[in-house]
């Protein structure tokens, strides 16, 4: 487990590192090709932004009004059997359909159960680990129009569902360590 | 999508609100909501910027073909239809690369000129060829070396050590990948057209 947190906190540095020698070795302009990129990171994010205002009000008033709560009561018996933190399901459910609504549900998980907490490890291996599958398979598929598309989106969601178990299996067994 | 999911949400939640004697948190979680939406973005605005800024660098050095190199045999293992056509194992590898690079906005692009050339080589234009299905499932799992819209997120709520999922997300990743890969075979098997 050592090993696994001094990976984490090497791997950042570690690339930066090797994409900026990269760059000095070949006699590249490495601070004007930053900035380039970094302002096209400036507009990706402006222009995601008011979907996330829309997203997050509607999740905060899915959370606070109580409704996720009783649904998830609803099918917490059947999460039990299975021994599936049911604080995760909404993520779960919303995960493979809206990147953005995902983001907001997160962040709502996370911030409410503590970022650091069990429940929020699992949140951002989760969030981490899988895509917003029903979507990247619509444009796909769109793009080449394409109408036999031969069970693609079980295949995919077999993925999410194996990315979303092993998250928090890994979460699990890393708070063991923790505490 | 949206379209229908968010107004639906919103409806639902104000009328179980309402019926639960839930108004006041109603009315301030319609508030706090959008203080949310602003935090997060202030957060991943900076995070956003710097990894854009770094990735933009990787894109115009060697970097990228020292990864394609590291993962050609995967892609010839994963396509195996497609060994003898240099140009789409080349625009395989590069739309993985951007994939492990967490470049989603190049990424998507790459995919689909792979994609459209692969329609060029079907038989059948109607249906997914093998190949066309393999590389949807592989652009769902999204295979990233540093999660980097997590990490700021966790960053942003004063996590006390934000990086320490990346190796986590690394095994769920994998595992991921290659439960999607398996049962794409699977698929690919069960729906070979005779």
């Amino acid at each position: 487990m050592q090993l696994i947190n001094y990976l984490s906190n090497v791997a950042m540095p570690l690339i930066i590192f090797i994409i900026l020698m990269h760059g000095m070795l070949e006699r590249k302009k490495v601070f004007d090709l930053f900035l380039e990129g970094a302002s096209e990171g400036l507009k990706i994010t402006l222009k995601i932004f008011p979907t996330l205002v829309g997203l997050f009000v509607a999740i905060s008033l899915l959370k606070n009004s109580g409704l996720i709560d009783f649904m998830v009561n609803i099918i917490s018996p059947a999460l039990k059997v299975i021994n599936f933190p049911k604080e995760i399901m909404p993520l779960a459910l919303l995960r493979p359909i809206s990147g953005n609504a995902s983001i907001a549900i997160a962040t709502n998980i996370m911030k409410s159960f503590g970022v650091d907490s069990n429940i929020g490890l699992m949140a951002a291996t989760i969030m981490g680990s899988t895509e917003t599958t029903v979507y990247t398979i619509a444009i796909y598929t769109s793009s080449v129009k394409v109408t036999k598309t031969r069970f693609v989106l079980l295949a995919a969601l077999m993925a999410d569902i194996a990315g979303i178990v092993a998250s928090v299996v890994i979460c699990r067994m890393m708070s063991y360590d923790f505490s | 999508m949206l379209n229908f999911i968010w107004p639906i949400f919103i409806i639902c939640s104000i009328i179980y609100g309402i019926l639960s004697g839930n108004l006041s948190q109603l009315n301030n979680s319609v508030f706090s909501g959008a203080q949310d939406a602003l935090n997060t973005t202030m957060t991943l605005l900076g995070s956003l910027c710097l990894w854009n800024g770094l990735m933009s660098i990787a894109e115009k050095t060697k970097f990228v073909e020292t990864i394609s190199k590291i993962i050609k045999p995967v892609v010839q293992f994963l396509f195996p239809e497609m060994k003898n056509n240099k140009k789409i194992t080349q625009e395989i590898s590069m739309n993985m690369v951007a994939n492990i690079l967490g470049l989603g906005n190049a990424a998507t692009p790459l995919g689909l000129k792979a994609i459209n050339s692969m329609q060029k080589e079907n038989k059948n234009k109607k249906q997914l060829s093998d190949s066309m299905l393999t590389l949807i499932v592989i652009n769902t799992a999204s295979i990233q070396l540093i999660p980097t819209t997590v990490i700021a997120i966790r960053n942003s709520l004063g996590s006390s050590n934000p990086t320490n999922i990346i190796v986590p997300v690394w095994i769920a990743t994998i595992i991921a990948a290659i439960v999607g890969i398996i049962a794409s075979r699977i698929v690919i098997k069960l729906t070979k057209s005779h």
